[in-house]
């Protein structure tokens, strides 16, 4: 029989939402935990392990010391995955990015920001070939059993690349639009079952654009009800700076 | 004693974020003694910059999956105060019960995968499951249990999704609610009673350590103080929350990217051993019970003791979300929109209770309701000077013992105070100059 897949989980920058929701997967956690070799997981456990089947990677790249360690664990791993927004697409961190990187450090730390070396916050894909992405911030716990079970049988997980407004319409909510309110369901990658909308809440577009947004067209969306072009492409930016704006975050 | 001493654990495990323990003893001088926080800092406040109100609460809760909810519920209320928001009684409420449900989220999955392992002397929870299986599923239900608040009142218990500034965009049903209490009542109140029990079986592990330090907590007149109060210090007493700043006061340190504080002393502790000093008398009686079990008295200067002055509170947390679903029901769920018509535009501060102690967000708003200002002050920053004023007096205490039950002694005193070290970076003061940023 082969032996069970060494799987290693690994954090970043990052606010390790999606590490904690992993621990909310309560049974089913327990039935994967049956299949792997759990190897390595800071966050949970003491031990560490020198080659990985399968590496989760959670948090941006956002130091000099985050670029070496993302190498090392490429080399030691057969598969990598990318999970959650911060990995994914930089997430919330690469608002900095949009910032000029130096006035970033000075008006957070002052006369003391030579002490704090930081680099634009990056994807993982910036740096190193990831094999998946699970997007979302915090990333969906069915799409990341989905992948991961995927992964357990050598079969090709399926990445969701239709628009949250997809989704919303399935479930039959009113529209947000509808109701006075501006939302980024339109270009924003599905996956999540509309799940901000179907709570009266706007989409925030934390999953990552589909792959061929109009953002043309979604400028022009928000314009028309009511926000002011600066205020659209703010709202845009909100977590995807990275991709929006990839220039800011690899020219500093 | 001559005895030399280098310990050097790096990237401390079962704790929140990245953390280092050093320790210099050289002729038995204590020479080190230090937790170094080598997080990678997130400048937050420069992505709050410009950022308008209603995106406020959506960025911070992004400072921390564990403390989420506490995150967002201080940033609406330091929010609502700049616009002059006011919030209806059963808003009040819904997010006292989502403090509750956040609030034993924390402690079980600290008490429980992240100090338990110390005890039952394992490397981590899972190994648990060979020996004590049932203790695990029990921890495991808890947890569903209390993010089962969440997913019902905030849409998701991480990053919670419908408190906006005002009140919610969606509230639960009444169908909703219901299930949930009985769902408290039914499971959660055996498996509480379970966890008492449980440890109070280690309590043996405790090591015997006092250290007397300065306790502070918001203390509030009618009830255990989560969600408001007037700050209180069991040196100084009471203050208003705008005096923040001279309560927390931040200095640099060499070996921390995030900064210590002080007030009157060189150091003090926030968290559940700090409430329970300030405030243990308003605790419910149910919870009372369940201190005298764990042998916690009503003042109690041994931090390892934090762990269980969590279980206790978690008691606590679960009997009141009882009384407040009750309440809410007898009452009927009135419907109603968030109030999002600012009043003033100005300064606001938020001061919550939030699992690992008291949490301050301060913001400015010009008349665009853009952020031009924000400062956070978090509970793990506040203890970093108590935690390594706590080692300097234990390493000396302990130093005839075996390098690993020093070692282990100090990750566990790191550990009882529950530190989330992504929170303690990603917040420092800075005050913007300039508009919006370049889109």
């Amino acid at each position: 029989m082969r032996s069970r897949p060494k799987v290693a989980f690994f954090d970043f920058t990052g606010c390790e939402g999606c590490q904690l929701n992993k621990l909310n997967l309560e049974d089913h956690l327990l039935d994967i935990l049956e299949q792997v070799d759990l190897v390595e997981f800071r966050e949970a456990m003491d031990e560490t392990a020198e080659s990985y089947d399968i590496a989760f990677i959670e948090g941006s790249l956002s130091t000099p010391s985050c670029i070496e360690r993302i190498h090392d664990i490429r080399r030691r791993t057969r598969i990598l995955v990318a999970l959650g927004a911060c990995a994914a697409t930089g997430g919330i961190n690469a608002l900095k990015n949009i910032h000029p990187i130096d006035d970033v450090r000075e008006t957070v730390y002052g006369s003391e920001k030579y002490r704090f070396p930081t680099l634009p916050a990056l994807p993982v894909s910036a740096v190193v070939q990831v094999d998946y992405e699970i997007n979302g911030c915090p990333m969906s716990l069915p799409e990341f059993l989905n992948v991961f079970k995927a992964l357990l049988m050598n079969k090709t997980p399926d990445i969701p690349d239709a628009a949250v407004c997809v989704e919303c319409k399935l479930r039959e909510n009113e529209c947000l639009y509808d109701r006075g309110m501006v939302c980024l369901g339109p270009i924003t990658r599905g996956g999540c079952e509309a799940i901000c909308p179907s709570f009266g809440q706007f989409c925030t577009g934390c999953r990552g654009l589909v792959s061929d947004p109009n953002r043309q067209a979604m400028l022009d969306i928000l314009t028309d009800h009511g926000l002011s072009l600066n205020d659209a492409k703010k709202r845009l930016l909100l977590f995807n700076s990275h991709s929006l704006n990839p220039s800011s975050g690899l020219t500093h | 004693m001559s005895r030399n001493l280098h310990l050097n654990i790096k990237h401390l495990t079962r704790v929140e974020g990245h953390g280092n323990i050093v320790v210099n003893v050289t002729d038995g001088r204590l020479e080190r003694c230090e937790l170094e926080i080598v997080e990678p800092p997130r400048f937050f406040e420069a992505l709050l910059k410009g950022r308008h109100f209603q995106e406020a609460a959506i960025i911070t809760s992004r400072i921390c999956g564990i403390c989420s909810l506490g995150h967002q519920i201080t940033s609406l209320k330091a929010t609502e105060a700049a616009l002059g928001l006011e919030i209806s009684e059963q808003t009040r409420l819904l997010r006292q019960l989502l403090i509750d449900g956040a609030t034993i989220q924390s402690h079980i999955l600290h008490a429980y995968f992240l100090a338990a392992p110390d005890f039952f002397g394992k490397p981590n929870a899972f190994k648990l499951l060979t020996t004590h299986k049932d203790v695990v599923l029990r921890a495991l239900r808890l947890k569903r249990l209390a993010n089962d608040i969440g997913d019902i009142v905030s849409g998701r218990a991480v990053h919670p999704i419908t408190p906006v500034p005002g009140g919610f965009t969606r509230l639960p049903t009444e169908t909703e609610l219901n299930a949930l209490l009985k769902k408290l009542i039914e499971t959660g109140r055996p498996d509480m009673q379970a966890t008492v029990d449980t440890f109070s079986t280690v309590l043996d592990d405790i090591p015997d350590f006092t250290r007397e330090t300065e306790y502070i907590s918001l203390k509030n007149a009618d009830t255990y103080a989560f969600y408001d109060g007037d700050l209180f210090s069991s040196d100084t007493g009471s203050a208003t929350v705008d005096q923040y700043r001279d309560w927390t006061r931040e200095f640099v340190v060499p070996h921390s990217t995030s900064k210590h504080c002080r007030h009157t002393r060189d150091s003090f502790m926030v968290g559940a051993l700090a409430r329970w000093n300030n405030n243990h008398e308003q605790m419910l009686p149910a919870a009372r019970e369940a201190a005298q079990t764990l042998g916690l008295k009503s003042s109690c200067h041994n931090p390892y003791m934090n762990t269980v002055a969590q279980v206790v509170e978690s008691d606590h947390c679960l009997e009141e979300a009882i009384a407040i679903i009750d309440l809410l029901l007898t009452r009927g769920l009135k419907p109603e929109k968030p109030n999002q018509q600012p009043t003033r535009y100005g300064r606001g501060i938020g001061a919550t209770e939030v699992p690992r102690g008291l949490l301050y967000h301060d913001y400015t708003y010009n008349r665009q309701g853009n952020i031009v200002a924000a400062n956070c002050v978090i509970p793990t920053g506040q203890n970093l000077a108590n935690i390594d004023a706590d080692m300097k007096k234990r390493v000396p205490e302990i130093l005839d013992q075996p390098r690993e039950t020093i070692q282990k002694e100090l990750e566990m005193l790191v550990r009882a105070y529950d530190p989330c070290i992504s929170c303690s970076v990603h917040a420092i003061q800075v005050t913007f100059t300039g508009g919006a940023p370049p889109a």
